[in-house]
């Protein structure tokens, strides 16, 4: 049976059998770029998050102070820049840029990563600052009483709950990554829209093609979201906590007859 | 014997605001000072700014005999050795109550692991709150919230430790449970500057009484003579609502 006998599903059919491999080779692609470059993307965001949320106090010095100030105009401006601005003509952008300018010819990965890590870092460096700022100012006085540095501070206790305050955001950031890599088919990456322009092209089914493909891609982005929540979910930790505890000596004051008990302060 | 803190001429304005006017005191190792007034009269704002939670405007602040307001002393290193127990508790919300207590000990003091755990049992035994160890801080109550945040204080063995009105935001029924373990670190010889509208503790556990006023000190002494005979007027009329609670009952 030629293609133009067949129904609607059975062309379905036969393009799943005929392209499972391009199929499969494109939905990876694409999801191995939306992850690496939603975790990229949190790298950056978090540190120009961190940057953004530092204020120089009037006993720093002159010359960190300009830095400062001279870093956060940078990265506004990059923030600006890449969120203003569409992926698609970035992606163009760069990879043809890189190439006329300076002679460098990226590879279909490098360029894709770069891309779209840019890109989401310019999303997450807002989100994150967000996120820190979500945190009650009471953290940073109470970490700072117990005489933690700022940098201390961040780590073990700000940037923890930020973290845990943004991650319904960061899980937005990687479904719109999986769909918008799509974009990079202008550059030649061979992802999965790209998979759907070659099968189109080549069997003129495209109402055929459009329909398993956007499966696909809804297949990807709904299994994310519900592996993005149950990440969540475990982050909060159980809801009752273990009142005894592991520790048979912390059950009582019987613990001040172990033999290590600390010295009694003076 | 020399004195812990000593504050000099300390002033401190938010904007046009002159918040607090020339405060002058100091605390000796052992002292349990206690600072009283109504609500806007500079009581938190005096203990933040001996934290530097807040910057002071003007004046010193010594401690043991080290200006800490100048530029080259390390704040971090200053406020690992004065403690501070909030209002709000204040309590790191992605630790569990052990881990509380030994963050600071581990980052701060570059303790051990072990040794940081040993000694933050030690100091939760104490305030009573060893059943609850492996707990996250919004499954206790503010009582045990606040009597962590006590033992998170100890475990950084400060030189003194500061109360800003610690049981303020307590249900009453939980009020007794925290000056109860801030009753027994008096006992000890703790060093303690606190915030309190706690009139009974200020009378009977403290043994220096500041009275604020607007901004400055109106008054200060011995607990027993300050509120049987205050000599301001101010205080006497502040004292007079408390009468029901400190002056007349169990005196």
């Amino acid at each position: 049976m030629s293609i133009s006998e067949m129904n609607f599903f059975q062309r379905m059919l036969y393009i799943l059998q005929e392209y499972s491999g391009s199929l499969a080779k494109g939905a990876a692609t694409t999801m191995v770029i939306a992850i690496v470059c939603t975790a990229f993307g949190c790298v950056i965001g978090f540190a120009v998050g961190i940057v953004q949320t530092l204020e120089p106090k009037k006993k720093d010095n002159l010359a960190y102070r300009i830095i400062l100030r001279l870093a956060k105009v940078l990265l506004t401006a990059y923030v600006e820049l890449f969120r203003g601005t569409p992926m698609m003509l970035q992606a163009a952008f760069i990879y043809y840029g890189a190439s006329q300018v300076f002679g460098l010819n990226l590879g279909m990965w490098e360029a894709a990563i770069l891309i779209v890590s840019i890109n989401t870092g310019a999303y997450m460096a807002e989100t994150v600052r967000g996120g820190i700022l979500s945190v009650d100012i009471g953290q940073t006085e109470g970490a700072k009483a117990i005489g933690m540095n700022h940098f201390q501070t961040m780590l073990s206790v700000i940037l923890p709950q930020a973290l845990r305050n943004i991650m319904p955001q960061i899980g937005n950031n990687l479904i719109i990554n999986i769909k918008d890599t799509c974009v990079l088919s202008i550059i030649g990456t061979v992802e999965l829209f790209f998979t759907f322009k070659s099968i189109s092209g080549a069997l003129y089914t495209y109402f055929e093609a459009a329909t398993v493909i956007l499966i696909i891609y809804f297949i990807l982005t709904f299994v994310s979201s519900r592996i993005l929540l149950a990440w969540e979910n475990r982050m909060d930790g159980p809801v009752n906590f273990d009142l005894a505890t592991t520790d048979t000596l912390a059950y009582t004051s019987g613990m001040m007859n172990f033999p290590r008990k600390p010295k009694r302060r003076t | 014997m020399p004195e812990i803190l000593k504050i000099e001429h300390l002033s401190k304005h938010f904007g046009a605001n002159e918040v607090l006017k020339d405060i002058n005191f100091q605390v000796r190792p052992g002292d349990v000072t206690s600072i009283i007034g109504a609500s806007g009269s500079g009581k938190s704002t005096l203990l933040r700014c001996i934290n530097l939670l807040e910057s002071a405007t003007s004046g010193k602040i010594f401690f043991h005999g080290q200006n800490i307001l100048s530029d080259h002393v390390n704040e971090a290193k200053y406020r690992a050795k004065v403690g501070m127990v909030f209002q709000s508790f204040n309590l790191f919300n992605n630790h569990t109550v052990i881990s509380n207590c030994m963050v600071g000990q581990i980052k701060v003091l570059k303790k051990s692991k072990e040794e940081a755990y040993q000694s933050a049992l030690f100091y939760l035994d104490k305030v009573g709150m060893t059943s609850h160890i492996n707990a996250k801080p919004h499954q206790l109550s503010g009582g045990q919230k606040q009597r962590v945040a006590i033992a998170r204080a100890l475990a950084m063995q400060p030189e003194i430790l500061l109360f800003d009105e610690p049981t303020s935001a307590l249900d009453p029924e939980m009020v007794g449970e925290v000056l109860d373990v801030m009753k027994a670190l008096a006992k000890e010889g703790t060093t303690m500057l606190v915030v309190t509208h706690e009139m009974a503790f200020a009378r009977d556990v403290s043994n220096h009484v500041v009275y604020m006023f607007d901004g400055k000190i109106e008054e200060e002494g011995e607990p027993k003579a300050l509120f049987s005979s205050p000599k301001s007027p101010q205080l006497r009329e502040f004292l007079s609502r408390f009468t029901g609670d400190a002056g007349n009952q169990g005196g």
